[in-house]
């Protein structure tokens, strides 16, 4: 059920397309970790996936993963950039079967 | 109220405001017929346009008057495309480039056409070496590049661009819809596009300036008017305007720039300072003179102008949920920050520096307020 998105989306036209196509595996990728939490933020704009993550991530152990589920396309790009502003780990963001990604957040602190 | 959105549109110019009303008297006819009044009004058109080809670097008879910068820029695509068939269908444009690029390389794939995206680094400044390797590549018919970001302000390497496709023999579409009378026109465009109510002038003129020996061909069904480039009877009193516009934007453009760069290095400096969890975006030294953007973590971007509003400030924002689409803002998706709580502060000629002490003073409530609202404190 997992495919990795690296970046972009899927608006980028062909030359985009091509590069990412080549620079990722085909096929089903594994998170390199199971989440210790998962959030369940579909249905939800931004900035409430990010609110929820802020107010939650204290209850996984230093180094465990968060797992943000949210289908707001602003949610693709505004995790990893509050990972970026609040020092924490953007681990990857996996599309799912039913629209939206599965956003994986690792506790730096 | 303080209008800090002069990036949307900058308020009037007095001398716009005098040449409008004068031309609306002498230069109503139409230019293109042989007596009296419409000769005026020809010659009030082509002094327009010989003034605003000096302010730009071009020469008279490259210059179109189009009815809007967004018409601009898709007759400058489309147009340079259908002309550079041969060549090849490819158009590279930056991932950050204005939504009337980005919608007419659309038109241009669903065509058949190919487009690549050139990506943007963190503060919205495209990779030049990408750039020139995308243009290098066999079969790429126009590149096009912005002269300044319209959400960020960022500054683009037009030059390094311009010399990659003169190399590549590509020519390079240049929107300086931004820029235009603030800062001078970088050399090296083949097509050059920009919008005179961002200059201060009135809505309704854009200008398209194609370079001599750069093949176009317009997309469009044939007509006379503006050298076969721009169909329609042209708005003679508005270029008119324009035109004073413009010379009266770029005569004051280095004193006013200065001030308007101090008070926005004041709001970059100060706004994190004030307000926790806030990122400002875009490059802090290559920049636009007058604009200046920033996220708030935690922040409907919405509720954020509404307040800003309710305040007495009128500001813009790339978010969402204030946008009419459903969709963040694509050039702070390409920069990879903060989409939500976005504000973008641009400052029109003549700002008083008591409105920016005013909303420097504002913004920390009216954040905290959202805030607990939301359950953040």
């Amino acid at each position: 059920m997992w495919r990795r998105r690296t970046g972009g989306d899927t608006r980028r036209s062909s030359g985009t397309a091509r590069a990412a196509a080549q620079a990722e595996p085909a096929g089903p990728v594994e998170p390199p970790q199971q989440p210790a939490l998962t959030i369940d933020a579909l249905g939800r704009k931004c900035p409430i996936p990010i609110i929820m993550l802020a107010e939650r991530i204290n209850q996984v152990a230093m180094g465990g993963v968060v797992a943000v589920l949210a289908d707001d396309p602003a949610a693709f790009t505004d995790v990893p950039a509050w990972c970026r502003l609040k020092s924490h780990e953007h681990v990857g963001s996996y599309e799912l079967p039913q629209g939206g990604w599965s956003i994986h957040v690792r506790r730096n602190y | 109220m303080a209008y800090l959105d002069a990036a949307s549109t900058e308020p009037l110019h007095p001398a716009a405001r005098d040449a409008l009303l004068a031309a609306i008297d002498a230069g109503w006819a139409d230019p293109a017929r042989l007596y009296g009044t419409a000769r005026r009004a020809q010659m009030l058109l082509e002094r327009a346009r010989a003034e605003v080809a000096e302010l730009i670097g071009a020469r008279p008879d490259e210059v179109s008057f189009t009815s809007s910068g967004t018409q601009a820029v898709h007759l400058g695509v489309l147009g340079t495309l259908a002309g550079r068939r041969r060549a090849g269908n490819r158009l590279v444009a930056s991932a950050v480039e204005h939504s009337s690029v980005l919608h007419a390389g659309a038109l241009h794939e669903r065509d058949g056409g190919e487009v690549e995206i050139v990506g943007v680094s963190r503060t919205g400044r495209v990779d030049a070496g990408a750039f020139a390797e995308a243009v290098a590549r066999p079969g790429t018919a126009l590149a096009c590049l912005q002269t300044a970001n319209h959400e960020v302000g960022t500054l683009q390497p037009v030059e390094e661009a311009a010399r990659a496709c003169r190399e590549a023999g590509v020519p390079l579409l240049v929107d300086a819809a931004q820029s235009a009378g603030r800062l001078p026109i970088p050399e090296g465009w083949s097509v050059l596009t920009a919008s005179a109510h961002k200059w201060g002038g009135p809505a309704g003129v854009g200008v398209l300036a194609v370079r001599k020996g750069v093949r176009w061909r317009s997309p469009l069904p044939e007509d006379e008017r503006e050298r076969r480039r721009v169909p329609g009877f042209e708005n003679v009193p508005a270029i008119v305007a324009a035109a004073a516009a413009l010379r009266a934007r770029w005569e004051e453009a280095e004193a006013e720039g200065r001030r308007l760069s101090a008070l926005v290095d004041r709001i970059r400096a100060e706004v994190p300072r004030l307000v926790p969890d806030v990122e400002v975006v875009g490059d802090p030294v290559l920049r636009l003179p007058h604009v200046v953007t920033f996220s708030c973590l935690y922040v409907e971007g919405e509720a954020l102008l509404t307040e800003l509003d309710k305040a007495g400030f009128a500001v813009s924002s790339g978010s969402s949920c204030t946008a009419s689409t459903l969709r963040p803002s694509h050039v702070l998706e390409a920069m990879g920050v903060l989409t939500h709580g976005n504000v973008r502060v641009s400052l029109p000629r003549g700002v008083s520096e008591d409105d920016i002490d005013r909303f420097l003073a504002v913004l920390p409530d009216i954040v905290r307020r959202i805030r607990s609202s939301l359950g953040v404190h």
